[in-house]
Parts: structure tokens; sequence; C-alpha cells
């Protein structure tokens, strides 16, 4: 579904990728340390930056240049690291702002309140006054509303709550049995690894090892991310 | 009905504001605060429009003034067609929206687009702009002026809480309050609205939410400059109609702005009744311009003790 080839790219003169390629199956999960480049590269998948050089190919179309907005707009959803939603507006606003349009747009929103209990509770609150966990499960769902055939998660479980990151890994492994794509970063090996087809695990931008995802991987993983 | 010679400046304008001569016993406070008001309603009006595309784009807007410029000669352009004043004023509301939003939405495609969040790039050309602008509009209408009349509707003073005021005072105020009504239900009810503040909020998030972030900046340009159109149909009425007129407004304008506090509305609100009020206060004791230097050393000294304008700016996603 998703292809990126040799990616080269950074910020300003400092380049942080030094030409990756993304394994390519139906579940990939890209691991690695604290600032090895990971989110760049799925900033690069969705177009908020442009490589410097190598492709990106979705569905079969060449996207390297076509702008984030389409890019949603052909089937890729993202999720940033960070649990961001637009604070100042409600959660249903938050909500409605991707179903605006879309022909089904109520029934996909009550779709994502049956997922997610809690969004639909706090319907009416600021999405800045909800908890990290919530904000979390929020941004997936505005995800899921544009009906993606893609979706690209940055670290979803990163400073959650543990009975919420249970909440959001099962979420996750049912979307991916449902039949969509994920690309996952994750620094919780096992999850990620559970749930991927394939594994790249970045080391200082350069793509140091990849392979099959299953339990069986985690001990070839963990020797990479040591060097 | 006798043709009104209008006030070519605003200066002009703020001194022959007539103390209210029927009730000779009236607190000699109570004209300026009229006139302030509906002053400050016109530069809410031009306000809006800046504040908008200054907290969602980063851009200074130096050509704004000429938006109401064009919005007065639209009023009469739109009088020379349709004689009755009476039907023209009403019908030149909505051609000077559609006619100044155009220009704005011309000078964003144009020019603006390739400069966002650089405002000193697009404070410098829009100066430039500015001055083209003044330019064109001499060389089609006369330099001295044009008259737009009032219509008779407008004529005489309503009575209002024991005071006679100016009915064209009173038409301003109403028409400011009446956009400002629309534009924030517009902002808050709307999907458009929706989309434009979540793409103030947070640009990236809103472009990766599949919303075309560089339409919404288009949008919001078209309605800010339309308000300034707006703007100057009133302006028409109350001050002289030339190619010199955008220049008294604008300084006061982005003063209004800045103390409001960048992309605050109830803010911008407060700050251009104050900056009217003031205005209008310091005109009756020394002349317009003076009153134009004394008011912006006052939000100078007002932001010295909060730099973030009256209310807080909103803090956007980092990138
Ligand atoms: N906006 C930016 N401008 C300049 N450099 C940046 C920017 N964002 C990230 N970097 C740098 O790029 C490198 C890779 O950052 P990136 O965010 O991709 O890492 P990451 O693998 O996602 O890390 P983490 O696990 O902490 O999220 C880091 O050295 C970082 O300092
Ligand atoms: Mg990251």
């Amino acid at each position: 579904m998703l292809e990126m080839n040799d990616i080269q790219a950074g910020y300003g003169r400092t380049l942080v990728l030094h030409g990756v390629t993304l394994p390519s199956a139906k579940v990939v999960a890209v691991l690695g340390h604290n600032g090895a480049g990971k989110t760049t590269l799925l900033r690069a998948a969705i177009g908020l930056i442009k490589p410097r050089s190598g492709q990106v190919i979705f569905d079969g179309d060449d996207i390297t240049t076509v702008p984030p907005n389409k890019r949603v707009a052909r089937g890729m959803a993202y999720v940033p690291q960070g649990q961001q939603s637009f604070a100042q507006l409600t959660t249903m606003e938050n909500l409605q702002l991707v179903a605006d349009g879309r022909r089904r747009g109520k029934a996909l929103i009550e779709q994502q309140f049956s997922r997610f209990p809690a969004l639909e509770k706090f319907a009416t609150r600021k999405a800045g006054l909800l908890s990290g966990g919530q904000r979390q499960q929020l941004a997936i769902a505005r995800a899921l509303i544009t009906e993606p055939k893609m979706l690209i998660l940055d670290e979803p479980t990163e400073g959650i709550q543990p009975t919420i990151v249970a909440e959001i890994e099962h979420t996750v492994m049912q979307l991916a049995s449902e039949g969509l794509s994920v690309l996952l970063v994750e620094q919780h090996i096992g999850f990620a690894l559970e749930a991927a087809d394939k594994y790249l695990v970045l080391a200082s931008g350069f793509a140091s090892s990849t392979g099959e995802g299953g339990a069986s991987a985690a001990e070839g993983v963990r020797v990479a991310m040591a060097i | 009905m006798p043709t009104r010679v209008r006030d070519p400046t605003l200066q002009n304008r703020l001194q022959n504001s007539a103390p209210n001569r029927e009730r000779p016993h009236v607190d000699a406070l109570i004209p300026p605060l009229l006139n302030g008001t509906a002053l400050g309603a016109l530069l809410l009006l031009a306000a809006l429009g800046l504040t908008l595309t200054f907290g969602q784009m980063g851009v200074i807007n130096m050509a704004h003034g000429e938006f109401i410029m064009a919005g007065a000669f639209i009023a009469y352009l739109t009088q020379l067609v349709v004689t009755s004043s009476n039907i023209s004023i009403v019908l030149a509301l909505p051609l000077a929206f559609l006619g100044a939003g155009l220009l704005g939405l011309l000078l964003e495609v144009g020019i603006i687009q390739w400069m966002y969040r650089r405002p000193l790039d697009t404070l410098l050309v829009t100066v430039g702009v500015s001055l083209i602008l003044q330019q064109i509009a001499l060389q089609i209408f006369p330099a001295q002026g044009v008259p737009v009349e009032s219509p008779g509707w407008l004529d005489g003073q309503a009575d209002i809480l024991g005071y006679a005021w100016p009915l064209r005072q009173v038409f301003t105020i109403v028409l400011a309050a009446l956009c400002l009504a629309a534009l924030a239900a517009w902002l808050k009810y709307t999907s458009f609205g929706r989309r434009i503040r979540a793409t103030v909020q947070n640009r990236d998030l809103a472009e990766t939410s599949g919303i075309p972030t560089r339409t919404v900046d288009r949008i919001t340009f078209f309605v800010g400059s339309g308000l300034a159109g707006v703007a100057g149909v009133a302006a028409s009425l109350i001050g002289g109609t030339n190619s010199q007129m955008g220049t008294q407004y604008i300084i006061p304008a982005f003063l209004v702005v800045v103390a409001g506090g960048v992309g605050q509305i109830k803010g911008t609100v407060i700050a251009a009744w104050a900056v009217g009020i003031a205005l209008s206060f310091f005109a009756d004791w020394t002349t317009g311009s003076m009153a134009q230097v004394l008011a912006f050393v006052l939000v100078v000294i007002f932001l010295q003790f909060r730099p973030q304008g009256l209310f807080t700016v909103r803090t956007r996603g980092l990138t």
C-alpha cells in the first residue's frame, strides 16, 4: 500500500534520514531510540516534510509532492505523536471537523462513539480538558472518520495510563485484523512486534535492521537497537 | 434634499462633531462618548479582518485601509447607478463586501501567499500595495473626493437614553454589531468556521486531518477584507470619500488589534471601543492627528503592562 524508497529528509540544513526504505507489508512497525528519526519518517509519509530525495508511493501513485490534505483524501490517516487535538474545539467539534462534507458523517461519528464511549460522554467538553488517553482516543477517532485505507500512528500509547493503553492496543490490533494497513511507531517492542507483519529498526537516521514481525523477532530487534 | 459636503479627514470630522445642543445642561463628556462609540464601531469593522488574517497567517496587511476606501467608493458608484440613496446604501453593503473581499483575495493569491509567517515582509510589500491602490483611486476619482449622499432615513437623530444620537452614528454602531454577531455565529456554528478555528489552533494537525488549509486561508482573507469594505460604506456616510481615507483608519485599527490581543475577537471589541473613545476625547482637546499620536502612546504604555493584549494569545501547535 505505502512504499517509501531511499528517503533522505531533514529540517533546514540538517539531514535526519539518510536513505531509508520502508519494508512493504500490511502492518509495519518502526522501532528505534529517541531521536532516531521515526517521527521524521512518518512526517515524510504524510507530507508534512518534503524528502530531499527518494519517493513516496501510495496505492501505486507517486505522491512525493502531494500536500497532506490530499493524501488524506486518497486514504491516508495520521495520528501524530503527543495526543494532539484542537484544544479550543469541543470533542464533538473535533469530530465534526473531519466528518463535515462526508455523506455518512453522522453515522461515522456514532461509530466512533461506540468504539470510544468516553468521547460521547465528554462530547461537549473542550478537547484541551480531556485526559491524555481520551485525547489520544479522540485523535484516533478523527483519523478513522476519514475512512482511511491506511493508518499512520506515532507512538499511540506513549505517556498514557495503563488501562487506556490496553484499550488502544486492542483497537490497533482489531483495525489491523479488519484489513486496515498500519504504519506504527512504537517504543513498546512487545506490542509492536505482535501487531507487525514486518519491522524496521532506525538508528541515527539509518535503517539498521528489518525483518518479519512476531514474538520471535524480539531478540533480533533488541540486538539491533543496542548497536 | 441638499447634498452635504463632507469633511475630508477624520480630524475635521472629530472636531466638528457638535456637542449636543438640544440639551445644553448635558455633561460635556457625552458627545465624545457618542462619537467615540461610533468611531469605535468603525474601527471594529476594520480591525476584525486584520486580527483574523494576522492571527491565522501572520500577515500584516497595510493595504487593509485601502479596502475601506474601496468600500466607500463602491458606495459612491452604487449611488451613480441606483440614484435613490435610500436604496443604494443598502445595496452598497453587500457589493462593498464582495468588492473589497475580491480585492483582498487578489492580494492573497497574487502576493501574500508567498510570504506567510513573515510579518515584516508582508508589512513592507503591502505598504507598497497600499500606495499603488491610492494612486489608482486618484486616477479614477477626483482628488478632493466624491460625495456619498446619506439616505433620508439616516437624517436626524434618535432619542436614546435621553440623549439625541445622530442616526448615521447609530447606523454605524448597529451595522458593526450585526457584522460582529454574524461573524461570531459563522465561526462558531458553520463548517467553514470550524475549519478556520482549527487552522488557527494547529495548522499541521488541520492539514493532516484533511483540511485544505490554503483554501481556508483564502476564505479568511476574503471575509476579513470584505468586512473592511462594509466599514468603508459606513465611513463614506460619516467622513469624506477620497483616495487618502484609508490612511486615517489603518493605524488606529492596528492599535485595536494589538491592544485587543491578536486573533481575539472579544478583546478586539473592547479595544475598538476604548481606542474610539480615546481618539474622540483627545480630538476634542487637540487636533485629530495629535489625537492619533496620543492614542498610540496610550496603547504603547498599555502594552508595557500587558504585552499579550487584553486577552492572552492562544498557544499554537509548534513546528
Ligand atoms: N522541527 C525540527 N527541526 C529541527 N530538527 C528536528 C526537528 N524535529 C526533529 N528534529 C531532529 O531530528 C532528529 C530526529 O527526530 P525525530 O522526532 O524524528 O525522532 P524520533 O525517532 O521520533 O524520536 P522520539 O522517540 O523521541 O519521538 C532529532 O535529532 C531531532 O532533534
Ligand atoms: Mg517521535
